[in-house]
């Protein structure tokens, strides 16, 4: 049986996969396509090179924040502790430059990222916490611990950490954007392909069901905040290493733009819906409206109050019909 | 209210039809089973006469005069409701505020709940069904599933239906509330209200109806009196052929214990419960809701495990401390509650039948998808689970299919040696009932030693080697196939005095 199924050419396959295409994806990705076009040719600057450069920059920090917060919801919980962290991440990262080599700095600022992540991965899977109080409760916390630490902001030592990471490039692509871009095909794969990623799919629909199959739920879903923790302190370390200073009031609110970008990609809060690609798409689109409203000069207020339609459209367009 | 009439009813989903020109009619004071398989169209029709969706074609009729049911307020304000199956309350409010949801008594001002009126009134519906012992007060979170069900049952009276629709209503319930249930039915019917009962067990059928009315496909098959039917005839109706033999002749020989267990006890729930299975043996456990059944076989799969007490699996004495131990040690649990346990609906068949052996197919924790679709998808031909094709949700599945996948699951992990079976067949219909019962037999024959845990007695009795009865917490008797009789059964379960001594 199903032996012509592998021989079937990849055109069809290709054919068979875009008409399985949500007809609410499709249309939102012409939009944000129609975005574009509209940008470069409406403006003169938003297809230079230089604006492309700051605009991939700047997708990242959103980006990696997205990327952990997927795989959270995706277990059907929700990760509120992710601005705190880019901020401690930031000021570690540049502030213990002082004391310590830069790469000792920046390996620390992941491990405190690590440490968080497996803070709240214990309380949500171990103690049973509610996943929105568990990190509601370890975002005020960081959030004071990080002032206790430093009130000011810390300007990195060693210019290498700025000229390697933040500012570095790779041929054409910026440092920061090249990892993006590595980050995405991992968690992609992780997703689609490994046991691991097919039982936190499952988690979010069921994990009575998953624990019954003789998969350890709580091991999973620890992972997935350790991811999410990780990937913010990563993301804390690239922001502060592009602007050469690490703020601590930085990253208030950036959780809501990392839900909106899961949300807005097809995810679905309590679990058991949400795509890398999709997430993908939420970033791109978030990042493009702010990026030519910017260039048209228009106030950020409007921003806000386009990226809350942008959200409350996608989520009406994928609802499901009772 | 003298008559509600069903006339040349019809509703197709996507072209697919759930039902064609069926009527018929209820009159004031009967009581009409509705039987069919799983997909006959019964639900839909529920869903019709509850408003809860609107026929294609076809009209309903009170008293001859067609209305129209907009949505279920519109049911209930003409009178019609309907107790579901899955049970609908909500578990953070009071048993009385439950049951007057929306029409709880105020006092002055207006907007003041009259809460000592709400809990009379709750109270003295309960008082009628017979359950007096029940204090309204409790939240619902705090009661069993059996107690969770009068409830329901209760919150449909309080409306004072004068056409009242139960959905497998005894699916939980113990022999003594189904006992008290029908007594209230019986008085409500005599009394002038319409009933109509859907359920999978023939003998309540029997037992309470006065006309029945089987669906098949869709389609009305027969309308008749009770009495004009037997047991092999309304079978024969429901399954559209003989059914010759349900439990399937057994092959292959009782070896080995496979399974040992001493000593079990999980504090407040079961206590000192000791039992082998041996390999190609299957091995009955019959018990009353809240006897503490299903939570033996939680313990030995390791879902709950029990506090004290030794398995031994083939002689060795090993820790169950997890589901991920007693796979290791070869034991699959084909749970009771798929929709809670089993499935994870809004995942494909696929997924679901392969969840459990994900590490069969895949290398350094990497999955071969197309690998495991393809073995996932013969063993779901293997079991016949339609309609054919794995990648929709599991919840567009009939129960009867969503079993079959369930069971997919557990045939696909290598080196199951014991399945214990959890209420295998609840909610699904006879002919998934017969698959499951030779896919079992088949199971044993290859000399998997089996433990079914069953509420059912015609099953335990049809299907089990060696019947082991628990009642509150503790194995009371262990019968031999020779030994079993209903009344011996039961007596034991019941724990009636003047029973048969323990043996």
């Amino acid at each position: 049986m199903g032996s012509s199924a592998t021989s079937a050419g990849l055109p069809s396959r290709l054919a068979t996969r875009l008409a399985r295409v949500s007809k609410p994806n499709l249309v939102f990705a012409l939009a944000v396509a129609a975005l574009i076009v509209f940008a470069s040719v409406a403006t003169d600057t938003f297809l230079t090179e230089r604006n492309l450069t700051s605009v991939s920059r700047q997708i990242v920090t959103n980006g990696f924040l997205s990327l952990g917060m997927l795989l959270v919801i995706l277990t059907g919980g929700i990760d509120l502790s992710v601005g705190a962290v880019v901020a401690f991440a930031g000021l570690l990262a540049a502030g213990l430059q002082v004391y310590v080599p830069w790469p000792v700095a920046v390996l620390v600022a992941l491990a405190m990222g690590l440490l968080v992540g497996a803070v709240n991965g214990v309380l949500v899977a171990r103690f049973k916490l509610q996943p929105f109080i568990a990190t509601l409760a370890t975002m005020g916390s960081l959030r004071g611990l990080l002032y206790m630490y430093s009130e000011t902001p810390q300007y990195p030592e060693d210019p290498l950490f700025r000229s390697l990471l933040g500012g570095g490039f790779i041929g054409p692509l910026p440092v920061p954007t090249l990892l993006f871009l590595i980050a995405l095909p991992i968690v992609w794969f992780y997703l689609s392909h490994t046991v691991s990623g097919r039982a936190v799919y499952a988690i979010g629909v069921n994990p009575e069901a998953v624990r019954l199959a003789g998969i350890s739920v709580r091991r999973h879903v620890t992972a997935a905040y350790i991811a999410s923790g990780f990937l913010a302190a990563l993301a804390g370390v690239l922001l502060a290493s592009r602007v050469g200073v690490a703020q601590p009031s930085v990253g208030v609110g950036y959780e809501l733009d990392a839900i909106a970008a899961v949300v807005i990609g097809g995810g679905i809060l309590g679990g058991g819906g949400g795509t890398v690609i999709g997430v993908l798409g939420g970033v791109l689109a978030l990042a493009a409206v702010d990026n030519v409203l910017n260039l048209f000069n228009v106030e950020s207020y409007y921003q806000q109050f386009l990226k809350g339609m942008i959200i409350l459209v996608a989520v009406l367009a994928r609802r499901k019909k009772t | 209210m003298e008559t509600l009439a069903v006339a040349a009813i019809g509703k197709s989903y996507d072209g697919n039809v759930a039902l064609h020109d069926v009527s018929f009619q209820v009159t004031k004071g009967t009581i009409l089973a509705i039987c069919g398989e799983n997909g006959a169209g019964k639900s839909t029709l529920m869903k019709i006469l509850s408003g809860a969706t609107a026929p294609d074609q076809g009209e309903i009729r009170i008293d001859g005069s067609p209305i129209r049911l907009a949505d279920p307020y519109d049911a209930i304000a003409r009178g019609i409701h309907i107790v579901h199956q899955e049970l609908s309350l909500l578990p953070h409010l009071s048993i009385a505020e439950n049951m007057l949801l929306g029409k709880t008594p105020h006092r002055s001002p207006r907007w003041l709940i009259d809460w000592a009126e709400t809990n009379r009134i709750a109270a003295s519906v309960l008082l009628d069904l017979g359950f007096d012992h029940i204090d309204v007060r409790l939240r619902v979170a705090e009661l069993s599933v059996s107690v969770q069900q009068i409830v329901e049952i209760a919150k449909a009276l309080v409306g004072q239906p004068r056409v009242l629709i139960l959905d497998e209503p005894t699916a939980v319930l113990s022999l003594h509330e189904t006992k008290l249930l029908f007594r209230t039915v019986r008085r409500l019917a005599a009394a002038g209200t319409m009933v109509i009962y859907i359920s999978h067990r023939l003998e309540e059928v029997f037992q309470i109806a006065h006309r029945v009315l089987v669906l098949k496909d869709g389609v009305r098959v027969i309308e008749s009196d009770i009495g004009a039917l037997d047991n092999d005839g309304l079978i024969r109706a429901m399954v559209g052929r003989p059914l010759a033999a349900i439990y399937p002749k057994r092959q292959g020989s009782i070896g080995d214990p496979v399974l040992e267990c001493r000593g079990l006890t999980l504090t407040g729930t079961f206590n000192d419960i000791g039992f082998d299975i041996r390999s190609g043996e299957i091995v009955g456990m019959f018990g009353l809701v809240g006897s503490g059944r299903t939570d033996v076989a939680k313990a030995l799969f390791g879902a709950t495990p029990a506090d004290s007490g030794e398995i031994r699996i083939h002689g060795r004495a090993v820790p169950i401390a997890s589901p991920r131990d007693a796979m290791r040690h070869g034991i699959a649990l084909v749970t009771e509650d798929r929709k809670r346990d089993g499935l994870a609906l809004d995942l494909s068949v696929i997924e679901n039948g392969g969840l459990a052996s994900m590490g069969n197919v895949s290398r350094l924790g990497v999955l071969d998808r197309a690998r495991q679709a393809r073995l996932v998808g013969r063993k779901l031909d293997e079991l016949g689970v339609r309609p054919k094709g794995g990648t929709r949700p599991a919840r567009q599945l009939s129960g009867g299919n969503q079993q079959k996948v369930v069971l997919a699951k557990w045939l696909l992990v290598d080196g199951a040696r014991i399945f214990i079976f959890d209420e295998p067949t609840r909610g699904v219909d006879i002919a998934t009932k017969v698959e499951i019962y030779r896919m079992m037999a088949e199971l044993a024959a290859a000399g998997i030693g089996i433990l079914l845990v069953s509420s059912e007695l015609p099953e335990v009795m049809g299907m089990s080697d060696r019947l082991l009865v628990v009642r509150a917490g503790r194995l009371v008797a262990e019968l031999p196939r020779t030994g079993f009789s209903m009344e011996a059964i039961f007596a034991h379960a019941a724990g009636v005095a003047g029973g048969p001594t323990d043996g």
